[in-house]
């Protein structure tokens, strides 16, 4: 089953919910991975939506696009990655119109990557809709080198650019679609605890 | 104990000021011209800002809210204009017969419930009827910083078109007026396709029309966020009633042609307000004990809220039955 729960956290921490088909004049739905399922949800319930969508799919190496595919979008594009496709993704929204709606499914760091875009683009957050699905893994910012270090899985971790060990915080950046990675061991180097999974 | 301010009146802080314009624009609409009496500048305001204006109407005393319409940059003088209500409570009337130039009369520092979102990659404005007023300051603050904006106002005959020809004069590949006697209507639907992402439009005018575009635009998808109105609501007359306010331990009745928020003041009781028309929120009041029927007619409170029986906005709202007790 590709649907977790979040615990309850701090504030800063995003809440996702269930997408729901909305009046629009167009439709622009942006997933990763298992984010298919929830697209394929929504499609199931308003056959006309499909029509107007556009969507923009990141497998990750999950096998959804064909599925999604046979749902018959206006237009379909599958990018390699997330920074393949943001360039797609600012285009799509830069020509857009008012009465686009809005989903995104998936990873937290594609949705808040992509609200970010949608966001500059003149939506706001509030009217954006999200459905988490699939990993549970973070997009971590590092607070002493700012380095992103993408799919974090496992708290405490390496920072991918600077080597530091970080404690994986909930603390949320919206701008940088990113939580914060703080040093563990920086009064007494080398006092590491073992790594454990997120949410284990 | 709380470091807050506490303000030795309700209400917005007042201002003395001299009419220095009376200037009638058409048989409905006059503006109105203010200068401040101790010869200062104005509190700067931000364009869709209200004043609310004290008239001293013999032994009455008239609060009635109105929005800015000179320009912000002008910190000289303040302006609004007034459409004559001949079915009205009396103090657009007052402003109409009783206000000359020279007149000492009192305003409150302007409040803003309905401002301009300045994130808006592009403004589009609806005006009906003397609506068109708040979208005066609006325009001159936009034209200002370059803004991108539109305005569609509806008016019922050339003849009353207040500022038609002067903003179509200025403006006019932004300018579109609509006459209800040519039959001519705000294309809406077609207005709202195809604006760009980011785009906010604002409305003010009567309830039908304001209803009307946040019901098409929802239709459309657009974000509540994006679609702006401001409407202030003239309390209605009603069945006087009786109500007990707890905390001042009194219990006054409240006229036919008076809201509850005025005979709460004609009895000496310090009732907090800002805009007196069910927009802003700041008057609203805790139902200790009620056996009757509300009659809620507040842009403020939720459904839920009227249905509850618990809130009420004084400024606007009455009561129907045997009993009311207000924490007041
Ligand atoms: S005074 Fe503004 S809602 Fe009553």
């Amino acid at each position: 089953m590709s649907k977790f729960q979040f615990p309850e956290s701090i504030a800063s921490r995003p809440v996702y919910g269930t997408l729901e088909p909305r009046p629009g004049k167009a439709h622009l739905m942006i997933a990763d991975a298992e984010g298919a399922e929830a697209i394929l949800e929504l499609a199931s319930q308003d056959a006309a939506l499909m029509a107007k969508t556009h969507i923009i799919y990141i497998p990750k190496g999950t096998d959804f696009s064909e599925k999604l595919r046979a749902l018959k979008p206006a237009q379909f594009y599958e990018g390699p990655s997330y920074d393949a496709s943001v360039q797609r993704i600012q285009k799509v929204l830069g020509d857009a119109h008012m009465g686009l709606q809005v989903y995104l499914a998936g990873t937290e760091g594609l949705m808040g990557q992509a609200m970010n875009e949608a966001v500059s683009a003149g939506i706001p957050a509030s009217a954006i809709q999200t459905e988490h699905r699939g990993s549970v893994a973070r997009r971590m910012q590092c607070v002493h080198c700012k380095g992103i270090t993408e799919d974090v899985v496992t708290d405490p971790f390496v920072c991918s650019h600077c080597g530091l060990n970080l404690f994986v915080r909930d603390h949320y950046s919206r701008r940088l679609a990113a939580f914060q990675g703080v040093c563990i061991d920086a009064e007494d180097p080398g006092n590491v605890p073992e790594p454990v999974e997120l949410y284990k | 104990m709380s470091a807050a301010p506490q303000k030795a009146k309700a209400g917005a802080e007042k201002i003395a000021v001299t009419v220095s314009a009376v200037v009638p624009l058409n048989d409905l609409v006059t503006r109105f011209e203010f200068k401040r009496t101790d010869g200062a500048e104005f509190p700067p305001f931000s364009a869709g800002a209200h004043t609310v204006v004290e008239m001293q109407d013999g032994d009455r005393t008239r609060l009635n809210p109105y929005s800015l319409m000179s320009d912000p940059a002008d910190r000289s003088i303040y302006a609004i204009s007034v459409r004559r209500d001949d079915q009205g409570r009396g103090g657009s009337l007052f402003m109409h017969q009783k206000v000359k130039v020279g007149d000492a009369m009192t305003l409150t520092y302007p409040v803003n419930l309905f401002s301009l979102d300045l994130r808006a990659k592009k403004h589009v404005f609806f005006a009906g009827g003397i609506g068109i007023t708040p979208f005066k300051a609006m325009i001159a603050q936009l034209e200002q910083s370059n803004g991108n904006w539109e305005l569609h106002y509806a008016c019922r005959t050339p003849a009353l078109g207040t500022y038609a020809d002067e903003l179509t004069n200025a403006y006019p590949n932004k300018v579109h007026v609509y006459y209800d006697d040519q039959n001519q209507v705000i294309p809406l639907e077609d207005l709202l396709d195809g604006q760009p992402l980011g785009t906010h439009v604002y409305v003010c005018g009567p309830t039908g029309m304001i209803d009307w575009v946040h019901a098409t635009a929802a239709a459309h998808g657009w974000p509540s966020e994006n679609v702006h109105s401001e409407e202030f609501l003239a309390p209605q007359p009603g069945k006087p009633f009786e109500v007990r306010l707890c905390q001042s331990d009194i219990t006054i009745q409240v006229g036919e042609h008076e809201s509850l928020l005025e005979a709460m003041e004609r009895c000496g009781v310090d009732a907090p307000f800002l805009c007196r028309g069910g927009a802003c929120g700041q008057c609203e009041t805790d139902v200790v004990e009620a056996e009757g029927d509300f009659v809620h007619r507040d842009h403020w409170l939720d459904d839920e809220d009227h249905a509850s029986g618990k809130k009420i906005m004084p400024c606007v709202s009455r009561f129907v039955g045997k009993t009311l007790v207000l924490d007041r």
